[in-house]
């Protein structure tokens, strides 16, 4: 007498992102901190020096946020209209703001008021910086103009009037005093040195540039704009390296991961994209609930902190290592489990005698109710929130097991509307799944059969039946579209075939009967 | 054309045993079934053939105890005689030859000397009585027959008799038929067609209480009705009982009439008490569809016949104790015949959705490899998943199988699965499965042949017109290696109708139709084109050995031979060629050609003009599946003709799914003698306490015979843990005395080593006696082979000092006279 064998449920590759270091890597952050700030967060800057805060400007305010305090440890208010672009400088001492009233301010990160004040823009000011040297202030504003001050007597040195559009991005170098490159509207990224008084490379973006940013080692740059992100040689005297077009709104804001390894750009379209800095490939994608307007990397990559177009601030810690370790200890220290495994980690010795007690198989509730025949329930169970949702493999495989017991129709027949629309909504949701089509196919012409005389008695069902039917019809379009272009490439793969000539020689025929 | 004499074509095991319901002796030990011409005794615990009774020339029909002496049994045979056998001893006693075909027939106590047969007389069934004759004669004429019933259903389910003999119920359609012997009267009862629920009423078994006035008759509907008050014409009763789905196939009732056995298509044995019919018991999943049903004369056990070639026996309808099984033979072989490179078994595809392992040597099911692997569900007329073709690689290592089920024009369900050979577990384990690996049927199926090579290659065709090369792919990082889809092809849009690689795996022959492509698999290039219009080829095989640079091919006229070096046609004869196949181990190939209703054979080899040895009218009908077995040893032929017979021998299926092979007069010389040195031991079945007993018994002996011979019984005293596992094991009250196991025990402990050089001798002596012995004990042998190997080492063992010697000389005298003691009180 065999055992009842139980439903095969077809394992399917899994399809979608695989499961990479990158993806590890990444996912490995802690359910994200939300803090509500005043509005559109427009710029996130981390401080260089331990313990890294950093400064979220936000409307007419920046806070500074400690690394693991929810709290602002400090704020800033005596802006008169929207604050822009907080920066730290090198030594997280001073921290300088532009605003909207085209003054721009500097802070001593301890005070409260402003140490200076640098007046001379016409326009808001949307880029500020400090120079790498430590005592010069670079500005970029809406008057097309960038300058240089001098902070400790806060006089302007330079004017630069090269742009011919706002000025919204910019960016100084680390490693020279005298060099700083800045992004416009006017689509055209310029890098400028203060010795000559101009532009020394202009490149095109070609799009409205929002966001530049210079790698550590400083021969290269990357800028954002629009939907593109592109990499420039600097050392090639700006000659364009790669594209990328991963977004499909324009790109607000880029970051590096510490290690320069990875590339992270965060755009209005929600995603923040994580590239390869090798090939540039997109390794890791994150999905945020509002447009981004600013991202920011803690260094070690301790903290993403992005803001939003909806004015939350989203703040995700790395996990420690030790934590996770510790929470897998905790489960094996569950009383539950360790009545569960008790006696079944028992090795037995070399001359114990084992005692072979009858293992009960279990079986999945649809395999008993298949047991038993009892058709309906087994799908029902097959149709249940949790299988349908999330294992639509085994509902699938139930229904095929079903069909070659040929009790599908009866296991179909007999549903009232929510039932039927439940059994609908499953078909339409994986009827063009390529793994599942050939059976959903005979489900949905088996409902259609059973179910014609009661079409039109509840609009529920006749809306999912319109849906089914133009989900089919688009389906087989976009076949027949398919077919065309196989049917193209078939004929370019023959034509480029070599052709033989095959010899002919005499034939001797044998009589065998 | 010469035909050769001393070639002979003989069937070859795989007989049905389920044709007749079986027979369970009254000791319940052995079982009878009819098989083929033979009827064969098996003994119901250990499943082993004892014995043939042979002599029947024609089927044989039914097998009967006598009823008089329950150590005799009767056969029946469409050769027109029943014979009586003494079944203990498989001898012939006495043939009585009645003259006409005999489809089933009874017996029964009342009725001393009179054996009822249903025969074919002109026109319609007759039920016939057959006064026996006595005499002592071997061969009897039976004289005296009367005709009982006309009009009877040859089906021997159909009739039955009641109250030991009182009355005879026969079932016709729709017609019941009571005829009681005393009133030498017949009542008549008959059902409608079909009544109003859509049941079918035509009677299909019956079977009488053997104590009440009840019969018991199923129908085809899936309903039993137990009839009672039959011997009215009109005020007859009858109850209705209803379970089954689909037809009742077969009724029994045990000795006592307590309860009712039944069982149909569903698999599934139901015992109904008799008078509380609501009260039912099942056991289900036996197998293929039950056909009949037995009960033992002491009702313990239970016997169904399943329609896969199948015989379980049940302990009182819980447990299945046993199970015979055949060569499973459906209704068609859709799988090739094969051979397992490994266990040199046939493979063939057997139970639905099984691939079958059937040993020819000893003509013994080997297992059933499940390769669906789903809940068969009993219903007929439902579409199944079938195993339609299975290939091996060279090797036995790799297995592939192509299900497939056919539902409706349009929809076709196809898995390609390919088993890997375990080690460990010496079965096939599903390695990979691929779900529709083509559009359409797959036509034929290899894998690339050559064992040395690295790469293991499948190559696949089918009537979507593609082949498709599948690989071995390095083993993923998660799991082991996996099958892949390597190259696929195709040519002008003509279906492939079948595969070969050449014997060195160098070339690859895929037939279009009338076109045969040959591909190079390392680079998949197509290297040329043969073609031989008109005719499709259907059949392609390569040369092997000196023979490899020929391609045979067959259409439905012609049988073609192209050279591969010249790309030509070498030459061609016409006939109509059914199955091409080629010896693995020689060039010789063999063509099975289908001429006016027969089918002829002829071996050759592709390089002679002539054929090797040709045999006219192999068999009637159409051979469509044939194999060579390779031999486990060579056969010394001379003569020229039987020379192909050497290596390998020619299995081949009829029409009628007979297996049937070509032996030589000195084969079966051989055979012959050789089973009548082997003498068979009445089975008793292998249970701890029989071997401990049956050691103890003969070791009395030994005892009684010379006293020196306790020491070789010490050394053949199992020292392993093993019999102390059996030991314990054994349930107390069944072991021998405490005081026995105690000496066997200490025994076991003592150190036997052979000392002296002059015991050496003596000893060997000893051991060679008691293998003797031992070959009487049947499986005790088992320790046998332990036992030589022990004895070998011993007499390896370095030389003991003079006095570890004299030390263990001592230990054995005293162990001597104390075991004696106590064996002797």
């Amino acid at each position: 007498m065999a055992s009842f064998k139980p439903t095969k449920i077809q394992v399917y590759p899994k399809l979608g992102e695989k499961v990479t270091q990158d993806t590890l890597y990444w996912k490995n952050y802690k359910a994200p901190v939300q803090i509500k700030e005043f509005g559109a967060v427009t710029s996130i800057d981390f401080s260089p020096v331990t313990p890294h805060n950093f400064a979220v400007t936000a409307f007419t305010r920046i806070h500074i946020y400690g690394p693991f305090s929810q709290e602002p440890v400090k704020s800033f208010t005596r802006f008169k209209d929207t604050a822009y672009c907080g920066r730290f400088r090198s030594d997280g001492q001073l921290l300088v703001a532009g605003c909207e009233d085209s003054v721009v301010r500097l802070f001593d990160v301890s005070g409260k008021v402003a140490l200076r004040l640098f007046k001379g823009h016409t326009k808001a000011v949307h880029l500020t910086d400090f120079t790498s040297d430590r005592y010069q202030i670079l500005t970029g504003s809406d008057d097309y103009t960038c300058r240089l001050w001098d902070i400790p007597n806060a006089t302007e040195l330079t004017t630069y009037t090269e742009h011919t559009d706002y000025i919204r991005c910019g960016v100084t170098s680390k490693l020279n005093r005298d060099l700083f490159i800045t992004g416009s509207y006017d689509h055209t990224v310029k890098l400028f040195d203060a010795r000559v008084e101009k532009s020394v490379i202009t490149m095109d973006h070609g799009q409205p540039v929002e966001s530049v940013l210079l790698y550590p080692s400083e021969g290269l740059l990357v800028s954002a704009g629009g939907r593109h992100v592109k990499v420039w040689d600097l050392l090639k005297g700006g000659q364009p390296l790669v594209s990328l077009k991963n977004h499909h709104k324009t790109v607000t804001s880029l970051a590096l991961s510490s290690n320069g390894q990875r590339l992270l750009s965060a755009s209005l379209d929600r995603h923040v994209k994580v590239y390869n800095t090798t090939n540039y490939k997109v390794v890791h994608n994150f999905d945020y609930a509002a447009s981004i307007l600013s991202l920011g990397l803690a260094p070690d990559d301790a903290s993403i902190v992005v803001g939003m177009t909806n004015s939350i601030l989203s703040i995700k810690h790395r996990k420690n290592q030790e934590d996770s370790k510790e929470i897998a200890g905790q489960q094996r220290r569950r009383p539950s489990y360790r009545v569960f495994v008790k006696g079944k980690n028992y090795v037995p010795k070399q001359d114990d005698y084992l005692v072979s007690k009858p293992v009960k198989e279990h079986l999945a509730k649809y395999d008993k109710q298949l047991q038993r025949f009892n058709v309906s329930k087994a799908l029902d169970t097959a149709l249940g929130t949790y299988i349908r949702f999330r294992k639509p493999e085994i509902t699938v495989a139930v229904i095929k097991e079903l069909d070659r017991r040929g009790t599908l129709k009866n296991a179909l027949a007999g549903r009232d509307e929510r039932g039927l629309s439940q059994l609908l909504n499953f078909i339409i949701g994986n009827l063009v799944d390529a793994r599942f089509t050939p059976v959903l196919v005979t489900a949905a012409e088996m409902i259609l059969d059973i179910y014609q005389s009661v079409i039109g008695q509840s609009p529920v069902v006749d809306r999912q039946l319109l849906r089914l039917q133009d989900l089919v019809k688009r389906e087989i379009e976009f076949q027949k579209d398919l077919l065309e272009v196989l049917g193209m490439l078939d004929t370019m793969f023959a034509s480029s075939l070599p052709r033989k000539e095959v010899p002919c020689s005499g034939i001797a025929t044998l009589d065998w009967v | 054309m010469v035909e050769h004499g001393d070639i002979r074509v003989v069937h070859c095991g795989g007989s049905k045993i389920n044709f007749r319901d079986p027979v369970i002796t009254h000791d319940s030990r052995f079982l009878l079934c009819a098989s083929g011409e033979a009827v064969k005794v098996f003994s119901t615990s250990t499943e082993e053939c004892i014995h043939e009774l042979r002599g029947h020339t024609g089927l044989v029909t039914g097998v009967l105890l006598r009823p008089s002496n329950h150590l005799q049994v009767y056969s029946s045979s469409l050769d027109g005689t029943l014979r009586l056998w003494d079944f203990t001893d498989g001898i012939l006693i006495k043939t009585c030859v009645i003259g006409y075909p005999i489809y089933s027939f009874y017996a029964s106590d009342k009725h001393e000397n009179v054996i009822f047969i249903v025969a074919s007389m002109p026109k319609r069934f007759q039920l016939v009585a057959v006064h026996l004759p006595q005499s002592g004669d071997q061969m009897v004429e039976a004289q005296e027959l009367s005709a009982v019933l006309s009009g009877v259903n040859p089906n021997p389910a159909a009739i039955a008799f009641g109250r030991g003999g009182e009355f005879i119920a026969s079932v016709n359609d729709l017609q019941l038929e009571v005829y009681f012997f005393k009133k030498q009267k017949s009542y008549r009862f008959f059902l409608k067609e079909d009544n109003k629920k859509g049941g079918w009423n035509t009677f299909t078994c019956v079977a009488c209480h053997p104590k009440d006035d009840c019969i018991a008759t199923g129908h085809e509907d899936g309903k039993i009705r137990l009839w009672r008050n039959f011997n009215h014409k009109k005020e007859y009763t009858y109850s209705t009982l209803h379970w089954h789905h689909s037809t009742v196939s077969s009724l029994c009732f045990t000795p006592e009439g307590t309860n009712l056995l039944s069982g149909g298509v569903e698999s599934v044995l139901v015992q109904w008490r008799y008078n509380q019919e609501s009260e039912r018991d099942f056991l289900p999943r036996l197998g293929g569809a039950i056909t009949h049903i037995t009960v033992s004369p002491d009702g313990s056990l239970f016997c169904t016949s399943h329609s896969d070639n199948k015989i379980t026996i049940i302990q009182s309808c819980v447990k299945v104790s046993a199970v015979i099984q055949g060569l499973v033979k459906g209704d068609s072989i859709r799988t090739d015949l094969m051979m397992d490179p490994r266990s040199k078994a046939l493979v063939l595809n057997g139970k639905p959705g099984h691939l079958q392992f059937y040993s020819l040597q000893r003509d013994k099911l080997l297992y059933n490899l499940d390769i669906v692997q789903q809940e068969y569900i009993h219903e007929s007329g439902l579409q199944q998943f079938e195993v339609v073709k299975a290939a091996f690689d060279a090797s036995g290592s790799w297995l592939a199988t192509v299900e497939e089920r056919h539902q409706k024009a349009a929809e076709l369900e196809l898995n390609l699965k390919l088993w890997a050979f375990d080690e460990q577990t010496q079965s096939f384990v599903l390695n990979t499965t691929i779900s529709a690996p083509h559009d359409a049927q797959i036509t034929a199926m290899c894998f690339c042949q050559p064992t040395d090579s690295q790469t293991t290659l499948l190559v696949s065709t089918s009537k979507d017109g593609h082949f498709k090369a599948w690989q071995l792919a390095a083993p993923a990082h998660t799991e082991g290696p996996s099958w892949l889809c390597d190259f696929v092809s195709a040519y002008h849009g003509l279906v492939p109708e079948c595969c070969s690689f050449s014997a060195d795996g160098s070339l690859l022959a895929v037939v279009f139709q009338e076109v045969v492509t040959v591909w190079s698999p390392s680079t998949w290039e197509l290297l040329t084109t043969l073609s031989q219009p008109p005719g499709a080829v259907s059949d392609l095989c390569f040369g092997r050995l000196s023979c490899s640079k020929y391609l045979l091919g067959t259409t439905a006229s012609n049988l073609l031979c192209w050279n591969l070096l010249t790309c030509s046609l070498e030459w061609t004869t016409s006939m109509d060629v059914r199955r091409l196949v080629a010896d693995p181990l020689s060039e010789n190939m063999a063509a099975f050609c289908y001429q006016s209703g027969s089918t002829d054979l002829f071996v050759f080899k592709p390089s002679e003009p002539r054929p090797l040895f040709s045999h006219k009218a192999v068999c009637s009908g159409k051979v469509t599946q044939a194999v060579f077995a390779p031999r486990e040893e060579m056969l010394e032929s001379c003569e020229e003709s039987s020379q192909w017979l050497n290596r390998s021998q020619l299995y081949f299926l009829t029409q009628q799914m007979d297996l049937m092979t070509f032996t030589t007069k000195a084969e079966e010389d051989r055979l012959l003698a050789s089973s009548k040195q082997l003498v068979i031991d009445d089975s008793v079945a292998m249970t701890p306490f029989y071997l401990l007993l049956g050691k103890h018994r003969q070791q009395q002996q030994e005892h009684q015979d010379s006293d020196s011979s306790l020491w070789a019984e010490r050394t053949a005293l199992p020292q392993t843990s093993a019999s102390m596992k059996e030991l314990l094991q054994t349930p107390a009250h069944v072991l021998p005395s405490t005081s026995y196991l105690c000496s066997m025990f200490v025994q076991s402990l003592l150190i036997s080593v052979s000392d002296a050089r002059s015991a050496h001798a003596e000893e060997e002596m000893e051991s060679e006696k008691e293998e003797e012995d031992s070959e009487e004990e049947m499986e005790s042998s088992r320790s046998k082979p332990e036992l030589a190997a022990a004895a070998a080492t011993e007499s390896d063992t370095p030389a003991l000092t003079k006095a570890q010697a004299r030390e263990l000389r001592r230990v054995r005298k005293l162990d001597h006279s104390w075991l004696a003691g106590l064996l002797d009180s």
